[in-house]
């Protein structure tokens, strides 16, 4: 009876509509054309192609102390994960991870700061803007071990220490400002200027403008410019290498690992920093959907 | 030296952005405390750039701009005491109905609950209570443009300056919020300004009509004057419901002219608003679509008209109340009659029967 009922509908729905617009519509329901299962099973073959090596390390990185760099699986337990963090043959796992995650921090702060200004810049046109704009796709699109290399030996001419918090500091950020700011742009493209001028109309000055109105509007907008900037930093390779000086970053850590650790040890790391990254983004996310329920109810109180 | 007064005067206004040509050029005009204002114009006339000069968004190029009494040229909108309602509102998205509409006293340091109680106030005045914790996206189009307009009020402004306000709502929805505005104008008692290009919107709600053509003031009146008495063709083709019709001046006895048109007889026209015609002057007039009655040939013209043109119907539109035949009367322009609906239809045409089209000569107004 119940599926009576619910086939109604369609049946009805067939009718009235030509076959011809069956067709374009049917995805809702039942009978998907060829073309989807086509293309589904391509979209599966590079979720695999894209996850499949990264599922290989977190798995092999839970075997116990019989474990080795290959499959099969030796065991189960955290038994690489303790080893990664108490014993020094590994290398400075800890220091590393801290500089890494302090690095991110800064050239987040530094990327939203740079970005939101640039964005503010950028709503009207200027003397030199297209200028301003090609030299920052430049330096995107610039080499990244070669930019580091020159950053290196800059530092070195000038007689400069090399260290993480200035020269690859600096390295980084010719990375994450100008995808920084491209985001921005996006964000901006939606920002309506009339409700600046609506704030001043009200009377607003220019500072409460930008604290009352730019910014709470483009707040989602700040917050995946920081993600963009911490992930870019936190797992960025090319421009540390020559940069970073004495104490190694993370990747620069793990890369160094690779050549000479050669226990699973290597791969429990993998899975720390990827369930950071994944932390991080997750805590992004949610602040965006929060900052948006709260638009949708802060104001009963 | 505040006055309370929101009489404005504009006095040699020319606005330009580009340093060569006037997109505001030279308006003088005086609007009287209290007045519903309609500027009136195609767009690119500059009727926006002379709202947002007055509102304080945009400085004029020469000329003065006074409210009340004072100079406000290179003043802030609230040192001017005026406020705007933006074509597309404005509203901030990310402030509830109440917060958008306190925004102008939070912005003056009030406190919170000092702020939300005056905006409650207002929210009650535009009958939005029940909304009031809304989001603007969260409202309809009239609801925000309700929202708009307490936001504007709430600064007790002495001129409320209106760019399109009602161009984003259906036709429905239009009728019902002009009304809302007359209603809003009358309660607060100030001056309204109100930009738009909707001729029905203008004549329904303005106490003084202002069209605009390329920068410059074409006529500004009451709006029966504009609407009934156009000064030339121009203001006459945009507000609509007139014909108008040009020819040469053929002869000139006493208080008439006759108009001789290409392909028609003589027109009478009578010599009221324009003393000076003479015979061979090339002359624009008048006529209103509604002053035309319809006669088929060979009948007797109704009494008081001299003039009547041989035409084809070209085409015949329903209005409900009346009934739009256009016509072929004159070779280059339009010429359309609105016959009441019980008068056409107690002898209706078709599309290409022959008749007379007459009107009362003294219907007939000479343009300038």
């Amino acid at each position: 009876m119940s599926a009576v009922l619910a086939d109604m509908p369609k049946t009805e729905a067939t009718k009235t509509v030509a076959p011809a617009t069956t067709k374009a519509i049917a995805p809702s329901r039942g009978e998907r054309p060829r073309t989807f299962y086509v293309l589904a099973t391509l979209f599966a073959l590079y979720v695999l192609a894209l996850y499949g090596p990264m599922f290989c390390i977190y798995i092999l990185s839970f075997q116990d102390i019989r474990g080795g760099l290959v499959f099969p699986m030796k065991g189960t337990s955290l038994h690489w994960f303790v080893d990664l963090f108490t014993q020094v043959r590994t290398g400075d796992v800890k220091g590393s991870f801290d500089r890494s995650i302090k690095l991110a921090v800064i050239v987040t702060v530094i990327t939203v700061v740079v970005s939101f200004l640039a964005g503010l810049g950028f709503r009207k046109r200027f003397r030199g803007d297209t200028v301003v704009f090609y030299m920052m796709i430049g330096s995107l699109v610039a080499p990244g071990l070669v930019l580091g290399l020159g950053t290196g030996l800059l530092f070195q001419a000038l007689g400069l220490n090399a260290s993480w918090y200035t020269s690859a500091l600096g390295a980084q950020l010719s990375w994450t400002l100008p995808f920084g700011v491209l985001v921005m742009f996006a964000v901006m493209s939606r920002f309506n200027h009339v409700w600046e001028e609506a704030a001043y109309d009200l009377g607003a000055s220019r500072w409460q403008s930008i604290r009352l109105v730019i910014i709470p509007v483009l707040a989602p907008g700040l917050v995946a410019v920081a993600l963009f900037g911490f992930t870019l930093s936190y797992d960025e390779f090319a421009r540390s290498l020559q940069t970073a000086g004495s104490l190694n970053t993370l990747p620069l850590e793990i890369w160094s690992m690779t050549l000479n650790v050669t226990s699973p040890s290597l791969y429990a790391l993998g899975t720390v920093t990827t369930i950071v990254s994944f932390i991080v983004i997750g805590a992004s996310l949610g602040s965006i959907v929060l900052i948006q329920n709260k638009r949708g109810s802060s104001t009963k109180g | 030296m505040k006055s309370d007064r929101g009489d404005i005067e504009l006095a040699g206004v020319c606005k330009s952005f580009d340093g060569v040509t006037n997109v505001v050029d030279g308006v003088n005009l005086k609007i009287a405390d209290g007045a519903y204002c309609c500027f009136i114009g195609p767009s690119g006339c500059g009727k926006t750039t002379i709202l947002r000069m007055i509102a304080g968004h945009e400085d004029p190029s020469a000329g003065e701009i006074v409210i009340g009494g004072q100079n406000v040229v290179g003043l802030a909108p609230v040192q001017r005491r005026t406020a705007m309602m933006f074509q597309s509102y404005a509203l901030f998205p990310h402030l509830s109905v109440r917060e958008n509409i306190a925004f102008a006293l939070r912005v003056r340091g009030l406190s919170k609950a000092d702020r939300l109680r005056a905006a409650d106030v207002m929210i009650e005045k535009v009958r939005l209570t029940q909304f009031a914790d809304r989001l603007p996206a969260q409202l309809s189009g009239g609801q925000q443009q309700r929202v708009a307009l307490a936001r504007a009020a709430i600064t007790e402004p002495r001129v409320l300056l209106l760019d399109e306000p009602l161009s984003a709502l259906d036709e429905q929805l239009r009728v019902q919020m002009r009304q809302e505005l007359r209603r809003m104008q009358q309660e607060l008692g100030i001056t309204f300004i109100h930009v738009t290009h909707t001729q029905l919107e203008a004549i329904a709600l303005a106490d003084l009509v202002v069209v605009m053509e390329q920068g410059k003031i074409k006529q500004a009146g009451a709006a029966r004057d504009v609407y009934a008495h156009p000064h030339d063709r121009y203001v006459a083709e945009f507000m609509g419901g007139q014909n108008v019709l040009s020819g040469r001046v053929e002869k000139v006895n006493g208080s008439c002219f006759t108009l001789a048109q290409a392909a028609s007889s003589g027109i009478e026209v009578p010599l009221q608003t324009r003393p000076s015609v003479s015979v061979g002057d090339q002359v624009d007039i008048a006529v209103r679509r509604d002053d035309v009655a319809l006669v088929r040939p060979g009948r007797e013209l109704p009494p008081g008209c001299t003039t009547s043109l041989p035409s084809r119907v070209l085409a015949i539109e329903y209005q409900g109340y009346f009934v739009k035949v256009m016509l072929d009367t004159v070779p280059d322009d339009a010429f359309v009659a609105y016959v009441p609906e019980k008068t056409f239809f107690a002898d209706p045409f078709t599309v290409g029967d022959v008749v007379m089209a007459t009107w009362a000569t003294g219907s007939a107004l000479p343009l300038a």
